[in-house]
């Protein structure tokens, strides 16, 4: 198997799906002759012509709103936003059109659209370089959130996204993009969406969290299986929505405990959402409170980010808190 | 140059038949001479950290520095300048500090805005600069709010928006011209139509004819400038300004330039456009020719270049070496400026910090 970054794992996800399936397009800012300010989409246009593959106006709302037309009409459209933190000029186009268009029309109408999109922090992108925005989304209902971690997920996911019939917003991390490596399948080859992987076996303790906090994880993971004497499991949710409640219970109702790591603020953050359900659904198997470690409740800064996003010290001083409850 | 794009100079900087000088003294012109060859020298040098990693990021103006100069010098000071992201130039112009901009690039401790956003994200209350923002058009539309709340409290002044071609796809463009429209905003809405969105050409932006004629439909006016003219920049911004401040009504300027540099230092744009479009775009180059005009009329020499060149490096390197040597914000400093006062939670994550960052762990 050819080993790819999470961009050429992308790329090679779209390539396929665009051969097998002649409804799918992909358009958005830079992505036609450019390939992409990530270069995701590089190559795409001289394959597919730019009838497949163009460059539109700077208008997200226009891209997210011509995506809702064209699902709705025949076309499988994979349009690219940027960097995540700029979908929020077409917030209404997905809040109050795309997630509820098949539930407004009793069924009759969907909108089986991916939108592509960069997410997260660590690359010195300050405020609008940096954000998670997922909570928005997945508070959305109707809209599906995927969050792959490692080039072989990124491919297989994408493609059963392109495959879904419901909108699917599918976050990119990219501060792993190039930096993440792997084994990725040749051709068709395709991921479940709403399966998480148990990427870390331990019994100690359970670790949830996904896309770019998963490296970020598994060293904690081992630092403090190695340090601290603490066995974790690490569950990498890879859908957030709708999200593996039967790995998450199975893993907490054997460790008791549950650390939850993401990047986005605390507050209505996801963490705050596993961490109820986890409560409602498994509390007498619990022997310590769910812990959350995330990004704090403040934009994201520029100078201090490192200090900002969730670290190893962070992780592995909630595990050690856990355990010691 | 089309009868309808307003010129004054020409590329050899030579006045233009039949156009009109603005009067404008000596000083003031050797002004913004300077402000122009200041901003394309802090661009080069920053540039040049930016590739040596000493700073992570930044934004060059060249051959955009007529548009932004030529319309920041047509403002008084106690008009909004409400900037895009590329218009360091009309910053320098109002008189923010190379110290406190370099400061800003390095998100230091003397940092005015703490560490809080990427290099040339800069803002200053005092100067009345807006703070600078990556989304792209989203301050368009507080140009209205704030040429409205002048006019409503009876203040004569004007807000002038900087944006890129790119950004009148936006949707905040149109809402921002309609609103101007209706209320008769004290607004000038200055587009620099650098030709270029990243990758994407003007022709992929709009099939309208010109950026300048989409005025039309929001019942203001609309004009297209040569941006790389200083000084008939200058001409149609004070127009303008005057206008509004008579209370009639925004403009939409249109300044024809070009972005001769990458899109920021993220970008190669060997990928997406000749180096002969670049080429011949350097040749209508705004300092250059404004130098020209300068020598033309008296007003300027080699030797004088020469020194100025010298003086200019000088408060750069000195601007740089003192920003490098400043560690970062305190920590502190993330939690600070969320709110007017730290809520309880943001305490207990700040608490929560600082309890890691001393903790022994290996
Ligand atoms: C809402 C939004 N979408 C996308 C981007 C990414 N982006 C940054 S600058 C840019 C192009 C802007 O072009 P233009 O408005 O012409 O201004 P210029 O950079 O040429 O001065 C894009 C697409 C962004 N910053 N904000």
């Amino acid at each position: 198997m050819p080993v790819m970054n999470i961009i050429q794992a992308v790329n090679d996800a779209l390539r396929t799906e665009m051969r097998r399936d002649d409804t799918v397009v992909v358009f958005g800012e830079d992505v036609g002759k450019f390939g992409g300010v990530f270069r995701a989409t590089q190559g795409l246009q001289e394959e597919f012509g730019s009838e497949r593959v163009f460059d539109t106006p700077l208008a997200e709302a226009g891209i997210v709103g011509m995506a809702i037309g064209m699902s709705q009409n025949g076309l499988r459209p994979v349009p690219e936003i940027q960097f995540a933190d700029f979908i929020y000029p077409a917030i209404d186009q997905l809040v109050n059109e795309a997630s509820k268009m098949r539930y407004r029309s009793g069924g009759q109408l969907t909108c089986p659209f991916v939108i592509r999109t960069p997410y997260g922090g660590g690359i010195r992108g300050g405020h609008y370089h940096s954000q998670s925005p997922e909570a928005y989304l997945i508070h959305t209902p109707g809209i599906k959130v995927v969050v792959p971690s490692n080039p072989s997920d990124a491919k297989g996911l994408l493609i059963s996204s392109i495959r879904d019939e419901d909108p699917v917003i599918f976050m990119e991390p990219k501060r792993l993009y190039r930096a993440a490596r792997g084994e990725v399948a040749e051709g068709d080859y395709s991921v479940a969406l709403g399966e998480a992987a148990l990427v870390r076996e331990g019994g100690d303790i359970t670790i949830i969290a996904y896309g770019a906090m998963i490296p970020t994880v598994l060293d904690a993971a081992e630092k403090a299986a190695a340090v601290d004497g603490i066995d974790s499991d690490v569950l990498d949710l890879r859908t957030l929505m709708p999200y593996d409640i039967a790995a998450v219970l199975e893993s907490v109702e054997k460790t008791g405990r549950a650390v939850i790591v993401h990047e986005a603020p605390r507050t209505c953050g996801f963490g705050a959402e596993l961490a109820a359900t986890i409560s409602e659904k498994a509390l007498l198997s619990l022997n310590s409170p769910v812990l959350r470690v995330t990004g704090f409740d403040t934009p994201f800064p520029y100078t201090l980010e490192s200090e900002y996003l969730p670290n190893e010290r962070r992780i592995r001083k909630a595990m050690r808190d856990s355990m010691s409850f | 140059m089309s009868d309808t794009i307003a010129g004054i100079i020409d590329e050899k900087g030579k006045v233009r038949s039949g156009a009109v000088v603005p009067e404008i003294g000596r000083d003031d012109l050797i002004r913004l001479y300077r402000a122009m060859l200041l901003n394309r020298r802090v661009d080069e040098r920053m540039l040049t950290l930016q590739r040596q990693g000493r700073i992570s990021f930044y934004v060059g103006a060249a051959g955009e520095e007529g548009a932004i100069i030529g319309s920041a010098f047509a403002m008084q000071d106690k008009d909004w300048l409400i900037p895009c992201y590329r218009e360091a130039g009309a910053a320098f112009l109002r008189g923010y500090s190379l110290t406190d901009f370099t400061n800003q690039l390095f998100g230091n401790s003397e940092d005015k805005i703490r560490g809080k956003q990427m290099p040339c994200h800069w803002a200053s209350r005092e100067l009345r600069l807006a703070s600078v923002s990556s989304p792209v058009g989203s301050q368009i539309p507080h140009a209205n709010g704030f040429g409205l709340a002048a006019k409503f409290t009876g203040r004569k002044e004007v807000a002038l928006v900087y944006f890129g071609d790119g950004a009148t796809s936006e949707g905040d463009f149109h809402v921002a011209c309609n609103i101007a429209g209706v209320y008769k905003a004290p607004v000038v809405f200055f587009c620099r139509n650098n030709q270029w969105a990243i990758s994407v050409p003007v022709e992929v932006q709009t099939a309208s004819e010109t950026f300048a004629i989409k005025a039309k439909a929001y019942g203001i006016e609309g004009v297209q400038v040569d941006g790389n003219d200083v000084l008939a920049v200058f001409q149609v911004t004070a127009e303008a300004a005057e206008r509004a401040r008579k209370g009639e009504g925004a403009t939409l300027i249109e300044a024809i330039t070009y972005r001769q540099g990458a899109h920021t230092s993220s970008d190669d744009p060997r990928a997406y456009r000749s180096e002969d479009e670049v080429a011949v775009w350097k040749k209508k180059d705004p300092i250059d020719r404004f130098r020209l005009f300068l020598v033309d009329q008296g007003h300027w020499s080699a030797g004088q270049d020469k020194k100025l060149e010298g003086e200019l490096n000088e408060e750069i390197q000195t601007a740089v070496r003192a920003a490098e040597k400043l560690g970062p914000p305190d920590i502190k400093t993330v939690f600070e400026d969320v709110f007017e006062e730290m809520p309880w939670h943001l305490r207990e994550q700040l608490d929560e910090l600082n309890e890691t960052l001393d903790s022994e762990v290996e």
